[in-house]
């Protein structure tokens, strides 16, 4: 379970909070928004990426609010995908099992279950500046996942897709979802996504968070 | 009604290529000018002497050390200028500009100054007295082992290096450092001033700014993004740098090396006044067009000349090479 109690974040002149929300275990968030109105901000604090002045982050009963976001093993996904363009697809894929260490065996076995999962097997030599859009997306979740994250958060993940490729990539996300139990928040200000995913959905408006059930 | 485009659209392009144009017939002329006045039967008699053949060696090593001095500086400088917000970044971000608007002779002015100091003569001595001791107890053994790094890999690899280093620490203290510590003394132990340090430290000054200001426009526009994930997925703040920003900024580097490189081959002031043009000691082939024209040997000068920029030629043409036409990012 994910608690963010009273976070505030306070940037220069961009002020945000307090602000609290709760995401039981294993159930899929949407945070949709206003541009603009700091959904990416809020996501980042909960990731590590941005401090914030004041409150709790807390998953699964851990205290992470002063943790790097090295240690608090989320996975995470932003907006353009940020695939490492000097790498290629594998080598994105297992980066996360690389800095853990993890055998080369081992990782190639991850590597492949993930790509198979994600219908990615054919693009594994390739790099990334020579996938589509909706590849790349395939491939930064595939990335996020590999060291099996408890916590995905994803940050406008299919904001620069065509309708057929979100369509596709909104039931490879439903699939994964089910698939490993994760407990997702998902950043969109498109509804067709949070219609077809959401189970929770938190709404932020002028600096408050509403949420409503929808599942 | 009449389309907007037209007449007027080529004219305007077609004064602004006349501009280039005009610009690039000047380069044009002043290089056909040189290599119609010069004797070339004088090229291969001037470079037979032993005077041009050590400013072109010394000129070649200077240039590469400088080089290799800038990146190193330029490349985390350049990151921290670009990424980190700090008090009196500012003021930093504008004594990095000072040698490229300094004028050069004040430049080595400057330089020249700075070593007399209490300081500077400090560092003169240790050079001159210490040069050997430090290369076999400090520079052999943590160059030695830091090349073995890219061979090694995973998590074992620090202690590997680490124990590399005790390992040829172990064979200078006990084998061959006493023997190696007063060759290398007389060989590289010299004084800086008016010496070989004192080229490259007089290159490196005005290079290093330029290797500077290229590796922070070229970390300004790496998305941080990238930088951010490798941070979620497990990278500390140094491998998410030399895993995923290094590589990425490769193209930057090669640049940064290339007009550093370049920059140091075009130096003289300071090198005139802080190294001198001692023939067969400090003598680079910039100051080596100075020491022909004043003595009267145009011909002599202008062949030197054309070495230059026909290495000058060789970086643009590699820097084109390796940097700008890699496999698009």
């Amino acid at each position: 379970m994910i608690l963010c109690e009273d976070l505030l974040i306070q940037q220069g002149s961009f002020s945000l909070g307090p602000l609290s929300l709760t995401i039981p275990t294993g159930k899929y968030a949407v945070l949709m928004g206003e541009t603009g109105c700091g959904k990416t901000s809020l996501l980042e604090s909960i990731v590590g990426l941005r401090q914030i002045a004041s409150g709790k982050v807390i998953v699964d009963g851990v205290l992470v609010n002063r943790l790097p976001p090295a240690q608090r093993q989320f996975g995470y996904v932003p907006q353009d995908g940020a695939l490492f363009t000097t790498m290629t697809v594998a080598e994105n894929l297992s980066f996360a099992l690389m800095i853990r260490g993890v055998s080369r065996r081992e990782q190639i076995q991850r590597q492949n279950e993930l790509a198979q999962e994600l219908g990615i097997t054919h693009l594994l030599s390739r790099m990334p500046a020579n996938l589509s859009g909706g590849e790349k997306q395939r491939v930064a979740l595939g990335r996020a996942l590999a060291h099996r994250p408890k916590l995905l958060l994803l940050d406008e993940p299919l904001s620069s897709l065509d309708q057929k490729t979100r369509s596709e990539m909104i039931e490879i996300l439903r699939a994964t979802h089910a698939h490993w139990g994760l407990t997702v928040l998902h950043v969109t200000h498109h509804n067709e996504e949070a219609d077809r995913l959401a189970q929770i959905r938190f709404r932020l408006n002028k600096g408050i968070l509403m949420s409503e059930w929808t599942a | 009604m009449k389309p907007v485009r037209g007449w007027s659209d080529r004219i305007f392009i077609g004064c602004l290529t006349l501009v280039g144009v005009a610009f690039a017939l000047l380069i044009i002329g002043m290089l056909a000018a040189d290599l119609f006045f010069i004797e070339w039967r004088n090229f291969l008699e001037l470079y037979e002497k032993p005077e041009i053949r050590y400013a072109t060696k010394l000129t070649l090593l200077s240039c590469l050390t400088a080089t290799i001095l800038s990146l190193w500086v330029a490349v985390p400088f350049g990151y921290v200028l670009s990424r980190q917000n700090f008090p009196g970044k500012a003021l930093l971000d504008i004594i990095v500009d000072i040698p490229l608007v300094l004028p050069p002779l004040v430049l080595g002015l400057s330089l020249l100054i700075l070593f007399q100091t209490q300081v500077g003569r400090a560092i003169e001595q240790t050079l001159e007295r210490h040069t050997g001791w430090m290369l076999v107890y400090l520079a052999i053994p943590v160059i030695g082992s830091i090349l073995f790094w890219p061979l090694l890999s995973g998590k074992r690899a620090l202690l590997l290096v680490a124990t590399l280093f005790l390992v040829i620490e172990a064979v200078m203290i006990g084998w061959v450092g006493p023997q190696l510590k007063p060759y290398l003394n007389d060989a590289f132990g010299t004084r800086v001033t008016y010496g070989i340090p004192a080229v490259i430290l007089a290159q490196f000054a005005v290079a290093g700014s330029f290797a500077i200001r290229t590796m922070k426009v070229t970390f300004d526009q790496l998305s941080p993004r990238t930088e951010n994930v490798a941070l979620t997925l497990g990278c500390t703040r140094a491998q998410a740098f030399w895993l995923v920003v290094v590589p990425e900024s490769r193209r930057g580097i090669v640049s940064a090396a290339g007009v550093a490189f370049s920059r140091s081959l075009g130096e003289f002031g300071p090198i005139l006044v802080f190294a001198g043009t001692t023939r067969m000691k400090t003598e680079v082939l910039s100051s080596t067009v100075f020491l022909e024209l004043s003595v009267g040997r145009l011909n002599n000068a202008l062949t030197v000349s054309m070495v230059l920029v026909g290495l000058a030629f060789v970086i643009l043409g590699l820097m084109r090479l390796f940097g700008l036409r890699s496999k698009p990012i």
